[in-house]
């Protein structure tokens, strides 16, 4: 077999193993605050799960219950976890000539097909680095990230019936700490800051004027704004280029 | 069914279908500069609108309480490159801290 001509690829999977349940575990801390943060808002148990086994993106599931908390219509939260959800459709585009799979197997790539597997697989994409490797940073994280995102889920729903008012325990600022922090590592340059800028100053412009959830859905302005002058700068460079 | 489980079991399904797009899709479709440019912005202003209203939204109102100062602290536990858990858990203590003590609402 040619697994075994490769040097050192068991210490590399070992390597990629741990940190695929180091991601999951990292993620778990958040599964933890969806649950407690989306029972202790209204929804029931059994809706926070079938949330985490179904739809399993954080950001989308964040999204729907904080719009349906805030008091958001049903089609507003729709939209918006949606809107949140397009970035995995791009995920899935680079992953899936490195994963090669066809039927069954593709519709479970599909559905770990996260910003945590993606990352874990194009970082064993460099160089010296096997199709292998990023096959199995791929699988290896996604299924961690799914088993301990959704125990993490049970274990908040369930801790959330048990503690009462959220608020004493300042569970509503977690909420917003949660999405900083998914948000913080995309602040990369100058333009992606002003994104986030102009996006939260007119979600809130807009909070007195609008029902809630729809001021966050129609940020989705802004995105594109930045995107078409991303794509113009860029072409303006390389006209420019002698 | 409830307006609640309507919104959880569509959302549900279109996330699912639009990860099963991207694994689908011919390439040409959704491999091009304008697309990928506008896809890369809109996580960062959706989620900060998000992190925005989730903050000083009451409803319709504008306040400003303890999530604020939760958020300030979830914010340098960020900058202090903390890890996830101990960014939310920075600003839920800071905000639970601050009400017990009657300092913010």
């Amino acid at each position: 077999m040619r697994a075994a001509a490769v040097p050192g690829w068991h210490q590399e999977r070992r390597a990629i193993a741990v940190n695929a349940i180091g991601v999951g575990l990292a993620t778990a801390a958040y599964g933890v605050s969806f649950g407690a943060v989306a029972v202790s808002g209204g929804l029931t148990v059994l809706q926070a799960q079938v949330l985490s086994v179904v739809m399993f993106t954080g950001g989308s599931q964040f999204a729907l219950v904080g719009v349906l908390i805030a008091g958001g219509s049903v089609s507003s939260a729709v939209a918006t976890s949606t809107l949140l959800g397009l970035r995995n459709a791009f995920y899935g585009l680079s992953m899936a000539p490195v994963l090669d799979v066809r039927g069954p197997r593709r519709l479970v790539a599909a559905h770990i097909t996260l910003d945590e597997s993606t990352a874990m697989a194009i970082g064993r994409s460099g160089p010296g680095e096997t199709v292998r490797a990023e096959r199995f940073a791929f699988w290896a994280t996604g299924l961690s990230v799914f088993v301990l995102w959704n125990l993490a889920t049970l274990l908040g729903s369930l801790g959330a019936g048990l503690i009462g008012d959220p608020r004493t325990y300042g569970l509503d600022a977690a909420i917003g700490a949660g999405l900083f922090a998914l948000v913080w590592p995309r602040l990369v340059d100058r333009r992606s800051i002003g994104v986030a800028l102009v996006a939260a100053a007119l979600a809130l412009a807009l909070t007195p004027f609008l029902q809630p959830g729809v001021p966050v859905l129609l940020t989705a302005v802004v995105a594109v704004v930045a995107g078409v002058s991303a794509v113009r700068d860029r072409a303006t460079k390389v006209e420019g280029t002698p | 069914m409830t307006p609640e489980w309507y919104a959880v079991i569509v959302a549900s399904l279109l996330c699912y279908v639009i990860k099963l797009a991207g694994h689908s899709v011919p390439h040409r479709l959704l491999d091009q500069p304008l697309v990928l440019s506008v896809s890369d912005y809109l996580p960062i202003a959706l989620l900060s609108a998000l992190v925005a209203v989730q903050t000083f939204a009451s409803g319709q109102d504008l306040v400003l309480d303890a999530r604020f100062a939760g958020l300030a602290a979830a914010g340098v536990a960020l900058m202090l490159r903390a890890p996830f858990l101990v960014v939310v858990l920075v600003a839920a203590a800071t905000a639970a801290g601050l009400r017990a003590a009657g300092l913010a609402a």
